[in-house]
């Protein structure tokens, strides 16, 4: 296949970017999206020019470090899909392809298409947990936890922090993140002691982040890759009105 | 052989308690000195890496008050490649009332590991494998349950019991997520200082003991030291030695490898675990390879051909010109015999000309039977996110025609040689998880290697290191002491380096053929000859790197082929031992399977009279002589026998 790439280059923070053009010539279907870009950044080096910036870890859609927004998609056109698992197939010889970094204002662009999303590490200090210290646990079976409750934890515990919700949202908001957190320890029974303060503190930190307010747009979930549902965020209002309430009745 | 290495004095002591073995744990922890909880605020505690053992080990010594820094390479620590294992933990709980206890995982995990690891450590895994599952339960990890709210187990390859605890296909990340966010917490409340994308390149040695390191920033490209009362390496295996593997691209050798040119012994560095079933390779421009869950087998069956050289499509070939060659050689296991056994199966299929898909390297693992014995829709219930992700990768719908498989590079068991206490032989050093070498023996089996993360970083580590701290603070240092500035200097002289050669390579197309010799050579079968050649061709690779790799940009900021380039210069070292150790390890065990050394029927055979034992050794300079330091191995529970699966 033969393709032209737009891609954003931005050689750090001070620096204000553009999109450059490159053309590849060889381009495999077999080829993950990010192996066609290790495909160009080989030939950049040997031509004198610096390679594409870009996160990438595991390339097999679970570390979450991949991302970068593919002709004004975030991940790509593949439903459900990270970017080190999208596959040249799925674009025709004569393409061009638009590439650029997670645009949002909470994460700064650290160079080309790599940003900094240290901010979703914030959120979780702020309350993303069950304070359980090491040693103190008991039995393990001392708990039953019905099934469908296990189960549904698990479907928002999916999250890989990836930030492509954040990426995709007209305001910059990382309320499905969030929610997903929120709405996993809330389900369980280790959970229930610290729910209140969790979504409480936890939102404050998404604010402090720099992340904008949700306004349901929706888009989140549809670029999602691991398909965290709507109804987290719908789950994450609940919590967070009944634990107001109750901090101003505290009051 | 002499000219490759030299013998030095045997390993005197491991520090494992003797007497019974049920009781050695207690015993150490009880003998261990302990740290006033006021004294613990004054020491300071360097964690690299924050996988299942890194992380789950700062955020344990921060809730002990220790003063914790630690460092990952990663834009956060939740994105460790520990998140990428799939399959599930094994605990001795016997929640399944099937005749499980300590006694036998401690059985199952020495025989597993083909009598090349330690019984005491073995044993101590086993017993706190029990709390570990309490542990994560506690934090709110959402394991797999039953409709009576209990966990859920399944049962894995090597053992018969159903002790695995399992959170979908997705343990690993959720198992990580726990660990991580326990260490957020402890980000937080200021007992664990956290740094994200910085890279640890040297390590601090004063005085003969571990002070601190070296480190990058990554985002700035700063050069700067941290220096702590002991050090803790948790940084992963070395797997991305053969270029390609089932790890994470930056998955990497240079913090043990640092450590190892510092003084530090390495121990039985050829050990690589090969997994049989894997995605194969597509193409030149393959970056990395993708596991499909060894549960597969569960009911896929896997063939080849008949006649070698047969290129017609799989539907074209009837059914008795097929060989369905697991079930012929083992008919006892089938499809189901253990991962070494599997991956060299195929590799002898396909280097009989009889391997199917491009370049003949791969065979079928086909559900044909079982869709028409359980019809499709059953098989989409039982493995449907696999098959999705299948078709993803290749293009290929695995419902029509049957999946092409091949054997990958997946864990290393070899590592830093650390004694019970998990310390390395340079003090105040530990070594834990993958980085060690201590656990596993000379194979892996399923669902062991999380347990052993955890149980090294929650449990293990958190009481040992404080024996070694009771005598801190040590003496107070500064960044220009000395040691301390010149390990400094070191690292900027290498980048330096690195970056002056600006030749005509790039730094990956040196890694691919590193990796290309190693799988050739140092891979699923060695022999003499194979690997001495390897050793030449690593030597002279290893001098074109130097003179002929381009590292464009500069070090002053982001530079990712400047990263790349100085891990694999540190892979070329290890390449060069790993094939030294294979060659003078003249048995097949586990992962290391020596053509010369096999059965009338083509099984490894191994030598408990001449290589009982760990083989540990000693970094004298780049190319030169290493020095083999043995630790017999000592079975007193678990006596060896030989494995049959036929």
């Amino acid at each position: 296949m033969k393709l032209t790439l737009r891609i954003w280059r931005q050689n750090g923070r001070a620096d204000k970017g553009r999109m450059v053009s490159y053309q590849l010539d060889d381009v495999s279907p077999d080829m993950s999206f990010l192996e066609m870009l290790d495909v160009l950044n080989e030939r950049l080096t040997l031509e004198g020019e610096e390679p594409v910036a870009f996160d990438h870890d595991c390339r097999e859609g679970i570390c979450g470090m991949c991302g970068m927004v593919i002709n004004g998609v975030a991940h790509g056109p593949e439903r459900a899909t990270t970017t080190c698992q999208l596959h040249m197939r799925h674009f025709k010889d004569g393409d061009t392809i638009d590439i650029e970094p997670w645009r949002a204002r909470a994460f700064p662009v650290v160079k080309d298409l790599v940003v900094d999303r240290s901010a979703f590490d914030s959120i979780i200090q702020a309350g993303g947990y069950v304070s359980a210290p090491t040693g103190s646990a008991p039995d393990a079976h001392a708990t039953p936890v019905p099934k469908a409750n296990a189960d549904a934890a698990f479907e928002a515990a999916a999250c890989i922090g990836c930030g492509a919700c954040v990426a995709a949202c007209p305001n910059g908001s990382g309320m499905l993140f969030t929610a997903a957190k929120i709405t996993h320890l809330g389900l369980l029974p280790q959970g229930q002691p610290e729910r209140s303060s969790r979504v409480v503190d936890m939102v404050a930190a998404h604010d402090d982040a720099g992340f904008g307010g949700c306004t349901n747009a929706g888009e989140c979930t549809t670029v999602c890759p691991k398909g965290i549902p709507l109804t987290t965020i719908g789950r994450l209002n609940r919590d967070f009105l009944k634990a107001s309430a109750k901090r101003s009745d505290n009051a | 052989m002499t000219e490759l290495f030299s013998v030095g004095d045997p390993i005197a002591d491991t520090k494992a308690p003797d007497g019974p073995v049920e009781t050695r744990w207690d015993r150490r922890r009880f003998s261990a000195k302990l740290v006033n909880p006021a004294n613990k605020r004054k020491l300071s505690v360097i964690v690299v890496g924050t996988g299942l053992a890194g992380g789950s080990a700062a955020a344990t010594l921060g809730e002990l008050g220790y003063r914790v820094r630690s460092y990952c390479y990663q834009d956060s620590p939740r994105r460790a490649h520990s998140i990428a294992a799939q399959g599930g933990i094994n605990a001795a709980k016997n929640y399944r009332n099937d005749g499980d206890s300590v006694h036998r995982l401690f059985y199952d995990t020495v025989k597993g590991g083909d009598f090349r690891s330690r019984e005491s450590n073995v044993h101590r895994l086993a017993q706190v494998s029990v709390e570990i599952i309490d542990q994560c339960v506690a934090q709110g990890v959402p394991f797999a349950r039953e409709y009576g709210g209990l966990l859920d187990t399944r049962s894995f390859g090597g053992a018969q019991v159903s002790r695995t605890f399992y959170a979908r296909g997705q343990t690993g990340q959720q198992l990580l997520l726990g660990a991580y966010q326990a260490l957020e917490r402890q980000v937080a409340a200021g007992t664990v200082e956290m740094f994200t994308r910085h890279e640890m390149l040297e390590l601090i040695v004063v005085d003969g003991r571990a002070r601190g390191i070296v480190v990058r920033d990554m985002v700035t490209g700063e050069i700067s030291t941290d220096l702590a009362d002991a050090v803790v390496l948790a940084s992963g295996g070395y797997g991305n030695v053969f270029f390609l593997s089932t790890n994470a691209k930056g998955c990497n050798v240079t913090a043990t490898w640092r450590a190892h040119r510092k003084g530090a012994l390495f121990a039985n560095p050829c050990y690589t675990q090969i997994h049989p079933t894997c995605i194969p390779v597509s193409g030149d421009h393959q970056s990395k390879l993708t596991l499909m869950s060894e549960s597969l087998r569960n009911d896929g069956r896997v063939w080849v051909p008949k006649k070698a050289g047969d290129d017609r499509a799989a539907a074209d070939i009837p059914e008795d010109e097929r060989d369905y060659y697991l079930e012929r050689i083992y008919p006892a296991f089938g499809n189901l015999v253990p991962r070494d056994i599997a991956s060299r199966a195929a590799k002898n299929v396909c280097d009989e000309g009889r391997g199917v898909g491009p370049g003949g390297l791969g065979v079928y693992l086909d559900f044909a039977d079982a869709i028409g014995r359980l019809g499709r829709k059953a098989v989409e219930a039982k493995y449907g996110n696999l098959f999705e992700m299948y078709e993803r990768i290749t293009g290929e719908d695995p419902y029509e025609v049957p999946m092409r498989i091949y054997p990958a590079v997946h864990y290393t068991m070899g590592g830093l040689w650390v004694d019970y206490d998990l310390q390395a032989t340079i003090p105040g050093l530990f070594v834990i998880g993958e980085a060690n070498f201590s656990d596993h023996g000379a194979n892996r089996l399923g669902a062991s290697a999380l347990m052993q993360g955890l149980a090294d970083g929650y449990f293990v580590l958190p009481n040992t290191i404080g024996d070694y701290l009771a005598a801190g603070p040590f003496e107070k240092l500064t960044a220009d002491h000395p040691d301390v500035a010149r390990t400094r200097s070191d690292v900027e002289d290498r980048i330096a380096k690195l970056l002056a050669v600006d030749g005509d390579r790039t730094v990956d197309s040196f890694h691919r053929e590193l990796g290309r010799i190693m799988w050739e050579y140092c891979g699923m079968e060695r022999t003499d000859a194979g690997l001495r050649k390897a050793i030449d061709l690593i030597r002279g690779l290893r001098d074109e790197f130097w003179q002929r790799v381009r590292v464009p940009g500069d070090g002053e900021g982001l530079n990712q082929s400047l990263e790349r380039a100085g891990r694999v210069a540190d892979f070329f070292e290890l390449a060069e031992l790993m094939c030294i150790d294979a060659l003078h390890r003249t048995e097949s065990c586990g992962g290391h399977f020596r053509a010369e050394s096999q059965t009338p029927e083509g099984e490894a055979e191994r030598d408990d009279e001449n290589f009982s034992y760990v083989a540990a050794w000693e970094f004298t300079g780049t190319g030169d002589a290493p020095v083999l330091h043995k630790e017999d191995l000592i079975f007193e529970y678990v006596h060896p026998t030989q494995r049959s699966y036929k």
